[in-house]
């Protein structure tokens, strides 16, 4: 309760913003890069794939948030990152610089709640294994105000839904900062679907069957009428394909895509990115490891197959989805494949984060 | 030692303009491939036709494995179409699949086997080279003319060569698509460098589909090893599959390449000396110690020919494989 009033007060005192993502060109997207002399960016996007911006930035990131109506976006470091870049992309000043707290690390996701005066982002604590959601508060200087529980192990996205509720992807493993890429307590995870409310109360959890239990539910997208996608990543042997995204909705039961078998195995038990179209009616899972996409309707039924080597980033695009890879494709999918700009050189990373202003 | 390695060294120091020959890698390497693939599922499926029979077919299946083994590296394009590549060889199998699903169709003498086309939707675990391993390698191989199994072998046989045959048709065509990569209406590949990219990363992940599956799926661990994990080895094909992706692999590297690969070619060099060596047609020595550690230092020699691609071949072209996908999360 003293928390709720905390954050209400932080609120009030909150100021409007005065620029707007049309300073910044009226990105669509956001997406980092590696670019051909080996340095990182972070770029604005329009929907023809023309860059609005470009914004130096001094490692690889993973993903950004995006401020909802000021031009400001969270680059975060590759997990497990100590650090993210708050960034005014009207003028490529880096605003502030967000330290993980002692004992803390970045998971490389975010999203604002409270009318953008509060970013969240996903953390472990690592001492205790437990996830942990930082609050930093826009309008005090992006100082940390707080930080509430994910209700799970190794939260990897988070989603604002209506309501300032927050839905986390508690991926089930840990990780530590000082081994990368080691995943840790994997023999004991289960991981689940967790909506938090902004005081940190646990609304409701999801958690797959048993049989599931070594797949790691780390990317998040919104659908319609609270639907949730979650896209996992197996942690058991990928030629057994299994599924690799589900659906949920808070109340109900999980319903789990009906990709073919060959598909499923094609996705080598990796799910990158998870998008809806705007219009929310499909939903889209990438497979770096596969190179392929694979699209469902919004109860998991399989629809087509995108092929293209290490894509992984996706986003809303009108009907259909933007496509990012690795080797600088950016292309936009819906009945047809529809190369945008190509850039030889940019490696476009893991995700693409639409701006909703 | 050191004098008799700087010779190579010097080599592969040498600045050299690498061209990618993606045309000569098409041309010389995957069409015969495809061509060859659809003749020997060809001469399967007649086979089949003339007599179903286990003795009769196991020839032929042998070559038409042999073919997939020249083709099956080749996993982008046509071959990832419908599933072609599992629906020919639906392997590594750990849930047990064509086990389950040829056991099923055997026991209700399912009539979907009289049907090419209704055939070509069943279950891609009761379908291709693996399903028919079980019925022409499997406990009930003596079957009859007319027994079930019979009609069963001649279906998976014909549609095993109507798949290649297709697989062949749109060869042609993706060939073509290859071929003029970065034109306005090519939408398959964006740039010159994605058909590169595309051979460049199918080389590079058959290498270690040799090495992490059809070496590292058997090897299991020291404690657990598992030989019956091995592929095809009710057929005796484990190490027969392992020497011939590898020279299959060799080539593609070789025509892919327009320049002298010598680090790469040592490489497969020793790998298919060792393969030969081996004398274990199944890699049963997996569960032996002392054969046990020969299987594991081909598997190294395996993975040290990907090291050497990607210095040689990678380095010299400017292709990387895989910024998102050995990339986490």
């Amino acid at each position: 309760m003293r928390r709720r009033s905390f954050l209400t007060a932080l609120m009030a005192g909150a100021v409007a913003p005065r620029l707007s993502w049309a300073d910044a060109g009226s990105p669509a997207i956001l997406g980092a890069a590696r670019e051909a002399d080996g340095t990182y960016a972070l770029f604005g996007l329009t929907a023809q794939g023309a860059d609005t911006f470009r914004i130096p930035l001094p490692a690889r990131g993973h993903a950004a948030a995006a401020h909802p109506t000021a031009p400001e976006a969270v680059a975060f470091a590759r997990s497990p990152g100590t650090f993210a870049l708050v960034l005014n992309c009207a003028t490529g000043k880096v605003m502030a610089r967000l330290h993980a707290p002692q004992g803390r690390h970045f998971y490389g996701h975010g999203t604002f709640i409270a009318d953008g005066d509060i970013l969240c982002t996903s953390e472990n604590d690592y001492q205790a294994g437990q996830g942990r959601i930082g609050l930093w508060s826009r309008s005090q200087g992006w100082r940390r105000v707080g930080e509430i529980p994910t209700h799970g192990t190794g939260p990897h996205e988070i989603r604002r839904m209506p309501g300032d509720v927050l839905v986390a992807a508690n991926g089930g493993y840990r990780n530590h900062p000082d081994s990368p890429g080691v995943k840790l307590g994997v023999a004991e995870m289960r991981p689940n679907l967790a909506y938090v409310s902004a005081d940190g109360d646990l609304l409701d959890k999801m958690e797959l069957d048993e049989s599931l239990r070594l797949n790691s539910i780390r990317h998040i997208a919104l659908g319609r009428d609270g639907l949730v996608a979650f896209g996992m990543q197996w942690q058991g042997d990928p030629a057994e394909g299994v599924p690799l995204m589900g659906l949920h909705r808070r109340g109900g039961p999980a319903v789990l895509d009906r990709m073919p078998i060959h598909e499923a195995v094609a996705m080598a038990g990796y799910v990158g990115s998870v998008a809806f179209d705007a219009a929310r009616r499909q939903v889209a899972i990438s497979s770096p490891r596969g190179g392929r996409v694979q699209i469902f309707d919004d109860t998991g039924g399989h629809l087509r197959t995108i092929l293209r080597e290490d894509v992984c980033g996706l986003a809303p695009a009108g009907r259909g989805f933007f496509v990012s890879d690795g080797l600088g494709g950016l292309t936009r999918a819906d009945d047809l494949i529809t190369p945008l700009a190509k850039r030889g050189g940019r490696a476009w990373d893991h995700h693409l984060v639409p701006v909703t202003a | 030692m050191r004098a008799a390695l700087l010779p190579v060294f010097v080599l592969a120091l040498l600045p050299r303009p690498a061209l990618p020959d993606v045309t000569g890698a098409v041309n010389d390497h995957v069409l015969p491939a495809t061509r060859n693939f659809a003749e020997t599922t060809g001469a399967l499926a007649d086979a089949a036709t003339a007599d179903c029979r286990a003795v009769s077919l196991r020839p032929a299946y042998q070559d038409a494995f042999d073919g997939w083994m020249g083709l099956s590296h080749l996993g982008f394009g046509p071959l990832e179409q419908d599933g072609r590549a599992l629906t020919i060889e639906f392997w590594p199998d750990p849930r047990g699949l064509v086990a389950r699903t040829v056991r099923g169709l055997v026991a209700d003498a399912d009539p979907v086997v009289d049907d090419p086309q209704a055939f070509a939707e069943v279950s891609i675990a009761g379908r291709g080279l693996m399903a028919l391993e079980r019925v022409i390698h499997g406990d009930n191989a003596d079957y009859g003319p007319d027994d079930y199994e019979c009609r069963y072998a001649r279906a998976i046989a014909v549609d095993l060569s109507a798949i290649a045959a297709d697989i062949r048709t749109d060869w042609a065509d993706h060939a073509q698509l290859m071929l003029t990569a970065g034109t306005a209406d090519n939408s398959r590949y964006l740039s010159a460098k994605e058909p590169e990219q595309a051979l460049y990363t199918a080389l590079l992940s058959a290498i270690e589909f040799d090495a992490d599956q059809r070496i590292g799926r058997p090897m299991g661990t020291f404690d657990k090893p598992r030989p019956k994990s091995a592929e095809a080895w009710r057929s005796d094909r484990p190490s027969r599959n392992i020497r011939l992706s590898l020279a299959a692999l060799r080539d593609l590297a070789l025509r892919m390449s327009d320049t002298p690969i010598p680090v790469t070619e040592a490489a497969f060099e020793t790998a298919q000396q060792t393969a030969m060596a081996l004398d274990d047609a199944r890699l049963a020595g997996v569960a032996d110690p002392q054969s046990r550690l020969k299987i594991e230092i081909l598997q190294q020699q395996i993975r040290a020919i990907g090291d050497a691609v990607r210095g040689e071949i990678g380095g010299g072209l400017g292709l990387t494989a895989g910024f998102n996908s050995r990339d986490g999360d």
